[in-house]
């Protein structure tokens, strides 16, 4: 039986005057690997701002969790991570560790097992994205695509039941790119984590993902990634709604 | 010697205990002030208090309110201007810095006015400017034990949450964790801490005790835990030793802690420096 995790419907969002994204209606099954793609500028840090309820709701509903997004409060559920990972303090004093530590809180109780307890889902996480090495280092000692390794281990060491992910791997070697999806494919099917990944790199994501949404301003294809990769060049522009041609080249 | 002093004297003892207090509470919630770069809106909090103490004393001096002292006004006026700063400063999101000057000169303006109203400068307004080592009676003790605690007790409580709305806002919000009302908190607990403060190290340099430990303790400390720890001991050796110095040489403590911990910050700089040079010869 499938569960739905997040609904979107019928929801239009405007900055000003300016309408970003108009009717837009879809759904993310428990399980489901999500390709978001869209050119620049094309609302998906928008979407994703108004599902994770960092933005304001202006016209038609979302449920995450079977709950209206406003009655919805996250306690673990939903883990994220920001497309401006840089948004952080860099001068902070925190290590890694501490860093990662922080996606854990919601998982502590009112009463707070010292962290000691939950170290190793700490160093776990590390792991899995190649920092253990780094657990003890200054945060804005590492380079922008470790430290962005770090704000990845810090969404998955809670193990989430939805995992959002704008434009993770911005900043990331190729190397640990790869790597990187490889994780995320190992979270969906090892963990049955649902994952939701923003890029705007369609041709190295399609091969990971289950489900492909196209969006510009509006929803131009919601389906499966393979029908899309068997269609011309010329309709899959078409649908992405943004000349792609050189994205799927470079594949 | 101090030590009669402090066993004969019970001005002097209370000095000491409050000493102690603030000398754990300021470095600690200053470690969140300094991370969150709210340095100098702590400056401008501290510039209501005086307002408060200032309407305090003109309210002593003309209606001989006994039960509320100028200690009390000043706790509530910090609060209600915790209150106005952490509106402004969602009202101004994109420039939060302006919640400053409002407050600081806003803060400064009512205590010209209360002070004049209540026939000028004294020596009491001096010490609550530049702390004092006498000021210190029974009951702002017990008063100041209990804001102490309490915000102990809060930071306790609330360390993972304050931790990680002062790395990242936008996580730590999508995690589920109530900013607003935690920022609320936060501001309200600089307030208190703050206010009692101000007996020993006076309205002037009570960002200072907040501050300047925290900047040595981050560049020795090598986690977001070992800064609260050495901050705390930053903070208590100056507390100590102004407080000790600032009696023997008859100047207002406030002074003497915040030159030992500048002292503290140049050595440990040096320290630091010589000490990477060492490592880098090998
Ligand atoms: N806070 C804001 N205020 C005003 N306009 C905004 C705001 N945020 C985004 N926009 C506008 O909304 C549109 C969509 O922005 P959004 O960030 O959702 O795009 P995106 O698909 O994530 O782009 P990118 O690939 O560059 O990350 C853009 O035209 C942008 O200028
Ligand atoms: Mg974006």
């Amino acid at each position: 039986m499938s569960n739905t995790l997040i609904n979107v419907n019928d929801v239009t969002h405007r900055y000003d005057r300016h309408t970003v994204l108009e009717n837009i209606s879809f759904s993310v099954e428990e399980g489901a690997f999500v390709g978001l793609v869209g050119p620049n500028g094309s609302g998906k840090t928008t979407i994703i701002k108004l599902m994770l309820g960092l933005e304001k709701l202006q016209k038609g509903s979302i449920e995450t969790f079977g709950k209206p997004i406003h009655k919805f409060t996250n306690k673990g559920h939903i883990s994220f991570v920001s497309q401006k990972a840089n948004s952080f303090n860099r001068g902070f004093p925190a290590t890694a560790k501490e860093v990662v530590g922080m996606g854990l809180t919601s998982k502590l109780s009112l009463l707070r097992p010292t962290t000691k307890k939950l170290e190793h889902h700490i160093y776990e996480a590390l792991d899995q994205v190649n920092m253990s090495e780094y657990a003890n280092t200054n945060i804005g000692d590492l380079s922008g695509g470790q430290q962005q390794r770090i704000f990845i281990a810090r969404s998955i060491v809670n193990k989430p039941r939805l995992l959002i992910l704008d434009e993770p791997t911005v900043g990331v070697d190729t190397e640990n790119v790869e790597q990187f999806y490889q994780l995320l494919s190992k979270l969906n099917d090892e963990l049955g984590i649902t994952l939701i990944l923003v890029s705007h790199d369609i041709g190295s994501i399609t091969t990971h993902v289950t489900d492909l949404l196209c969006l510009n301003k509006s929803i131009h294809y919601h389906g499966n990634p393979s029908d899309f990769e068997n269609m011309t060049d010329e309709q899959r522009s078409k649908l992405y709604g943004h000349d792609m041609h050189t994205i799927t080249h470079n594949h | 010697m101090l030590l009669d002093a402090l066993l004969s004297f019970e001005l002097l003892r209370n000095t000491f205990y409050t000493g102690l207090l603030v000398g754990f509470i300021a470095p600690l919630l200053g470690t969140f002030i300094v991370v969150r770069r709210l340095s100098l809106i702590a400056d401008g909090l501290s510039h209501v208090t005086l307002a408060g103490i200032a309407f305090g004393l003109f309210m002593q001096k003309k209606y001989t309110l006994l039960f509320l002292t100028p200690f009390h006004t000043g706790i509530i006026f910090s609060i209600i201007g915790a209150i106005v700063i952490e509106n402004l400063r969602s009202v101004y999101k994109a420039f939060q810095e302006i919640a400053i000057p409002i407050t600081l000169s806003l803060g400064v303006g009512l205590s010209v006015v209360f002070i004049a109203l209540a026939d000028g400068i004294n020596t009491d307004i001096f010490a609550y400017l530049f702390g004092s080592v006498a000021a210190v009676s029974r009951s702002d003790l017990y008063l100041i034990l209990v804001t102490t605690g309490l915000v102990l007790l809060l930071i306790i409580f609330l360390y993972k949450e304050l931790f990680a709305l002062s790395f990242d806002e936008e996580f730590a919000t999508v995690s589920g964790m109530r900013a607003k009302v935690i920022h609320y908190l936060f501001i309200i607990m600089t307030a208190l801490v703050i206010s009692a403060s101000i007996r020993i190290v006076g309205v002037l340099l009570v960002s200072a005790l907040m501050t300047l430990p925290v900047a040595t303790a981050i560049r020795v400390a090598k986690s977001f835990k070992q800064t609260i720890i050495y901050s705390i001991i930053y903070g208590e050796v100056a507390v100590i030793v102004g407080l000790v110095s600032g009696y023997y040489l008859e100047i207002p403590p406030g002074g003497t802690i915040v030159i030992t911990s500048a002292i503290l910050l140049g050595l440990t700089l040096l320290v630091k420096k010589w000490y990477l040079a060492y490592i880098y010869k090998g």
